[in-house]
């Protein structure tokens, strides 16, 4: 279909083993299917250990599948070597978890933000980048006086900002945002999520927003794929997810997520999942 | 008039390495026995720094200016350390954050679960070990004998957490500090630990400061709340009305912020600059 941007079928990963002597390694994604489309954003959600990221990783081919196909823009780049992802760099960016590990300290704002544009040559020179730099500025609304500060002399919602800018100067038809606002007070966290959901809708960018809060993909997705295990539990849009779960685990999730308001039972309700795994114990 | 379990007045420090700024701001806080109050605040409110004013292990860097902490009507902060050895550690006890770190990696479960029990109650080693089992069976810990003979990576985040909530009760304190206990865990882990912990300190009548940034929590968990900002009390009360009827726009804010999986059109508001400007006006930042 021709509105499909980004696609994996059945696809799986295995961290580790050993070719030679035939080691099994830890396979992390079991047969995963996942279809994003232009425009849109897709949610990505599971605990830690689900392979929420190591899917998101797959989708960029910043590690190598095992067994499966992954198409962007119809293409074929499953086994693509770097020469031939190259072309493809600048239309699928990344924005991390921790701006503070992903921006070079020792950069200039101005550093981080021009030189990428320069670099897939969406600017003629200097001047020209760091005009639409300045005009990401203004729409992001971070003082023009960033631009020649280091990223630790900023606020984390600053530099993350700085994060997202970075990726959207490129102009990019696909963006992975991994766990980008779980570092973040909730009033930060809000002014990021407005932003980059007003950001894909004027880009017509598609998005896959991986995050361990159904909350927050909620409000920026469309549609939510829920992990466990290596695993899609459940896929679907998320009116018809949040509102009628189909799997257990998703059901669990939710009634795991305690809301600002009383509500005298919530701490004694279980989940049939937490029933049946009553007490935890050690394994053998 | 019956004493308060814990009761904080005028309590102010200052940053050192921060050219004496202000990390708290008179800061006043009431606890009773077996209540459990919430302490929120975004990063840098000072809910944690308190923390670490109740179990005496301020940083260097962090100067008191004045207030006192009174626990049990006596003040932590003059007190000589003798008598703080015999409070802190058995009389209050913390629940850390993070059970990756809090645990030490090269000694067995049994040895620092009983290490308090030996040294402070002056318990026999077989004595100490069947109070670690009858400990870990509280705390819902299957086959709690192979448990104690366990190193910290054997276990799981929530196990782990579950033995340092073992821990914090073993030597019967009347306050624990629990500071952001779950905000390392996943969401289906952390619940089962809230529960533990409301149901240990509703079995054991202990008052508990809750640390947290997450309303939610503080909702489900906290009999009373207070609310900080940059060191200073903005609102305190009964949780119910606090969060049904916040009085400070700030708090108001903070409720609107948070998104909500079951209301997709409310929530996700940022906090407005005019409330921020509000609140530094009212603390008198400049």
């Amino acid at each position: 279909m021709a509105d499909e941007l980004l696609t994996a079928r059945g696809i799986d990963l295995t961290y580790g083993g050993n070719r030679l002597f035939g080691g099994p390694g830890l396979k992390v994604l079991h047969g995963v299917d996942v279809t994003i489309r232009r425009g849109e954003t897709v949610g990505i959600v599971g605990e830690s250990g689900s392979g929420k990221t190591t899917l998101g990783r797959a989708l960029l081919r910043l590690v190598d599948v095992s067994a499966g196909e992954i198409r962007f823009d119809g293409q074929d780049i499953t086994r693509a070597r770097d020469g031939q992802m190259r072309p493809l760099r600048r239309r699928m960016q990344m924005i991390f978890q921790d701006p503070m590990a992903s921006l070079n300290p020792r950069h200039s704002v101005r550093r981080i933000l021009v030189e990428p544009i320069l670099l897939h040559r969406l600017a003629s020179n200097g001047r020209e980048a760091e005009a639409r730099v300045l005009k990401i500025l203004d729409r992001f609304t971070l003082p023009r006086a960033v631009l020649d500060r280091n990223p630790h002399e900023l606020s984390g919602g600053q530099r993350q900002r700085i994060g997202i800018a970075r990726a959207a100067l490129l102009e990019p038809d696909f963006v992975l945002a991994d766990e980008i606002v779980s570092g973040l007070d909730v009033s930060t966290q809000a002014q990021v999520l407005n932003l980059l959901r007003d950001l894909s809708r004027d880009m017509g960018l598609a998005m896959a927003f991986i995050s361990h809060d159904l909350s927050v993909i909620r409000a920026v997705c469309d549609r939510v794929y829920v992990m466990r295990l290596g695993k899609v539990v459940e896929e679907g849009r998320c009116e018809d997810v949040f509102a009628a779960p189909k799997s257990e685990f998703t059901r669990a999730l939710l009634d795991a997520i305690p809301l600002p308001e009383i509500d005298p039972g919530w701490l004694a309700r279980k989940s049939p999942l937490e029933e049946a795994a009553a007490a935890e114990s050690l394994p053998p | 008039m019956t004493r308060s379990l814990l009761s904080i007045a005028g309590l102010s420090a200052v940053s050192d390495r921060d050219r004496g700024a202000p990390i708290l701001r008179k800061v006043a806080l009431a606890l009773e026995r077996g209540e459990v109050r919430g302490l929120v605040g975004e990063s840098g409110a000072g809910k944690s720094t308190i923390a670490k004013a109740l179990l005496g292990i301020l940083p260097r860097t962090v100067r008191v200016t004045g207030g006192t902490i009174r626990f049990e009507g006596r003040d932590l902060l003059t007190a000589p350390a003798a008598v703080l050895r015999q409070i802190i550690g058995s009389e209050i006890s913390l629940i850390p954050q993070d059970p990756q770190t809090a645990l030490n990696p090269g000694r067995r479960i049994e040895a620092q679960l009983t290490d308090g029990l030996r040294l402070r109650r002056g318990m026999s080693a077989r004595e100490a070990h069947a109070r670690a089992l009858t400990l870990l069976e509280e705390v819902h810990i299957r086959e709690p004998d192979r448990v104690l003979r366990a190193y910290p990576h054997e276990l799981s985040g929530g196990m782990r957490q579950r033995v340092l909530i073992a821990s914090a009760f073993a030597l019967e304190p009347k306050l624990v500090i629990a500071d952001e206990p779950t905000t390392a865990l996943d969401a289906t882990v952390q619940k089962q630990i809230l529960r533990l912990i409301r149901g240990m300190q509703k079995a054991h009548g202990t008052g508990v400061v809750f640390v947290t940034h997450d309303l939610g929590v503080v909702a489900q968990i906290c009999d009373s709340v207070t609310l900080l900002y940059a060191g200073q009390v903005i609102e305190e009360g009964r949780t119910a009305d606090v969060l049904a009827s916040p009085q400070h726009p700030y708090t108001k804010a903070l409720i609107a912020a948070g998104p909500r999986y079951d209301r997709p059109d409310a929530g996700l508001k940022p906090v407005p600059q005019a409330v921020f400007d509000q609140l530094r006006a009212e603390i008198g930042i400049t």
